[in-house]
């Protein structure tokens, strides 16, 4: 039971990390330049489409991830420079109507250029198996890899933005964008490569959720809206507040869909505690969402001064 | 000796209401020149508008050499322009430290740079806040680090704006002794107060103005011999 449970736990975690790297960017680009933007997703699913086609051209995952990751960051920077910098004056409204469009452009794209059926991405045998994590668990390699990594983005991101020139200025931006350009900051090229870095980790996200689900059309709208759900809980501009929130999401939703049935099963009978626990688990981090909202409206870490 | 800084008949507007009418002004390198009138007469605004913060719509700003009029601010900031700004508007969620050093440069190789142990040793009660955040300090202390904070990108000019409004007498005392030694050190610096008596001591010339145009001007004497104008104009 307790190694069920862990084994679930690291589910949980394993999708949250995901889901923190999505929720990074999106953030950090909310916090500074106050911009509201859907089309994050798009960049989470073209990093998977381009670690596909990169994986397929030279044979080997790592490759074709290494490649993947600065076309992903190359492309976020082109979207902001020629469509989301006319976006920064307009209100919220207008953001997310343009971004919309974005989202359906690139799913057309998508279409387009690398067919309607979708793409798998294959994985070195080693990942293909297991790992014994601990004595009597073993673990998929590759959803391990994925923990690893997904922790060690994290600790980039804290030392990036704790204690680099850059982390401050980006912080400083989250609080007083003005004020920043008024002390001879280029505003605009730091959230240009914010946004680069924001791009990147998005693809990184695709491409390391790619090899479970498959690559298709639209995989990045649906993770999307639980990012945004994770901002909002977890402060806007705050990437402490984005890992805390998205780690808390993943591992209620994977416990929940995992042992609510069980729970509700030993009072109700078993096809409608199915039901019920589906329903629940589905609601759960909504329910989280509006309860953190209730008990602190900016968010769990908001960004001061905003 | 020609000027650091030249403002020349600027009109500026916030959306369609005009503040400055032919606003102009002048400052030459190591002179320390303020810029008084009463509330809401568009001190602000000049400065804003030399940062390029609210931008002139007609007539001519030049720094050094270059016309400056239309810039983005950080680009009037890199060639030498450093605002401490109406309101300190220290960066909250950065420490002490952090807001010095995060905007910090030496962009035109001044031969003794400004460097956060030099600001330090211009305001030691900076030095045991250092690892506090911006916003639990003082009014006084934000006041202080605003000044440093400007001094650490290295400026031709230091602009102030209200620098010693809502201060504590002593306080006070402190920010007008620390412009002086600025002074002393040759740093041109452009002052919007309220307070004639410490800027009359402190000030090269003095600029007065009403209703967005300058309506008197002149040196330090001379604005002590004139009440009639401290009287009409700044309400003294
Ligand atoms: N953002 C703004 N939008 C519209 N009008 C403004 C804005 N800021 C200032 N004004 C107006 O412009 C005029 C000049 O304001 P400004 O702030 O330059 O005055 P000031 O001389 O600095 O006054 P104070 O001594 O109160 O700081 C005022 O009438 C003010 O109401
Ligand atoms: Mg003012």
């Amino acid at each position: 039971m307790l190694l069920l449970l862990f084994e679930q736990f690291l589910n949980g975690l394993q999708i949250g990390l995901l889901l923190f790297l999505l929720a990074a960017g999106l953030t950090l680009v909310f916090g500074i330049m106050d911009l509201v933007n859907l089309a994050h997703g798009s960049l989470y699913m073209m990093g998977a489409y381009f670690a596909a086609v990169f994986t397929q051209w030279t044979g080997n995952f790592f490759l074709g991830a290494l490649l993947a990751l600065p076309a992903g960051a190359l492309l976020g920077i082109i979207v902001e420079v020629v469509a989301l910098r006319t976006l920064y004056t307009r209100d919220h409204l207008d953001q997310v109507l343009a971004t919309f469009g974005l989202i359906l452009f690139f799913n057309e794209f998508a279409r387009v250029v690398f067919g309607a059926g979708g793409m798998a991405i294959e994985l070195p045998s080693w990942l293909e198996g297991q790992v014994e994590i601990m004595p009597g668990l073993p673990y998929p390699s590759f959803r391990f890899l994925i923990i690893v990594v997904g922790l060690g983005c994290a600790g980039f991101l804290y030392l990036l933005v704790q204690k680099t020139r850059l982390g401050m200025l980006i912080r400083a931006g989250a609080s007083n964008r003005e004020m920043v350009g008024a002390l001879g900051i280029d505003i605009k090229l730091l959230f240009t490569l914010v946004f680069g870095l924001g791009s990147a980790l998005a693809a990184l996200a695709g491409l390391m959720s790619g090899p479970i689900t498959t690559v298709q059309i639209g995989m990045g709208d649906n993770i999307l809206i639980l990012a945004l759900v994770v901002i909002v809980i977890g402060g806007i501009g705050s990437i402490r507040g984005a890992f805390i929130a998205a780690v808390a999401i993943g591992v209620i939703d994977t416990m929940g869909r995992a042992f609510l049935p069980n729970m509700l099963g030993s009072f109700l009978n078993p096809s409608d505690a199915g039901t019920l626990a589906q329903a629940l688990s589905s609601m759960l981090i909504y329910i989280l969402m509006a309860a953190v909202l209730v008990l602190r409206p900016a968010g769990l870490f908001p960004a001061p001064g905003r | 000796m020609t000027d650091l800084l030249t403002v020349e008949g600027i009109d500026t507007f916030y959306g369609r209401s005009q503040v400055l009418f032919g606003m102009s002004l002048s400052i030459r390198a190591g002179e320390v020149v303020t810029l008084m009138g009463r509330n809401g007469m568009g001190k602000t605004t000049t400065i804003r508008s030399i940062m390029g913060l609210t931008p002139a719509s007609r007539g001519r700003i030049g720094f050094r050499d270059a016309d400056i009029r239309g810039l983005p601010s950080y680009r009037v900031a890199k060639i030498g322009v450093g605002l401490v700004p109406e309101g300190r508007q220290i960066f909250p969620n950065l420490s002490v430290k952090e807001n010095l050093i995060a905007t910090a440069a030496n962009r035109n190789g001044a031969s003794q740079p400004w460097t956060y142990e030099r600001v330090i040793e211009l305001f030691p009660r900076l030095a045991e806040r250092s690892g506090n955040m911006g916003n639990q300090l003082s009014g006084g202390e934000q006041q202080m680090l605003a000044v440093g904070r400007a001094l650490m990108t290295n400026p031709h000019l230091l602009i102030l704006d209200e620098a010693t409004e809502g201060l504590a007498p002593l306080i006070r005392l402190e920010i007008w002794q620390c412009l002086e030694r600025l002074k002393q050190a040759g740093q041109a610096i452009l002052v919007v107060d309220k307070n004639v008596g410490a800027l009359t001591k402190l000030a090269d010339r003095h600029y007065v103005i009403e209703k967005g145009r300058v309506v008197w001007q002149g040196n330090s004497a001379e604005l002590q011999a004139a009440p009639d104008i401290q009287h009409r104009y700044l309400g003294i």
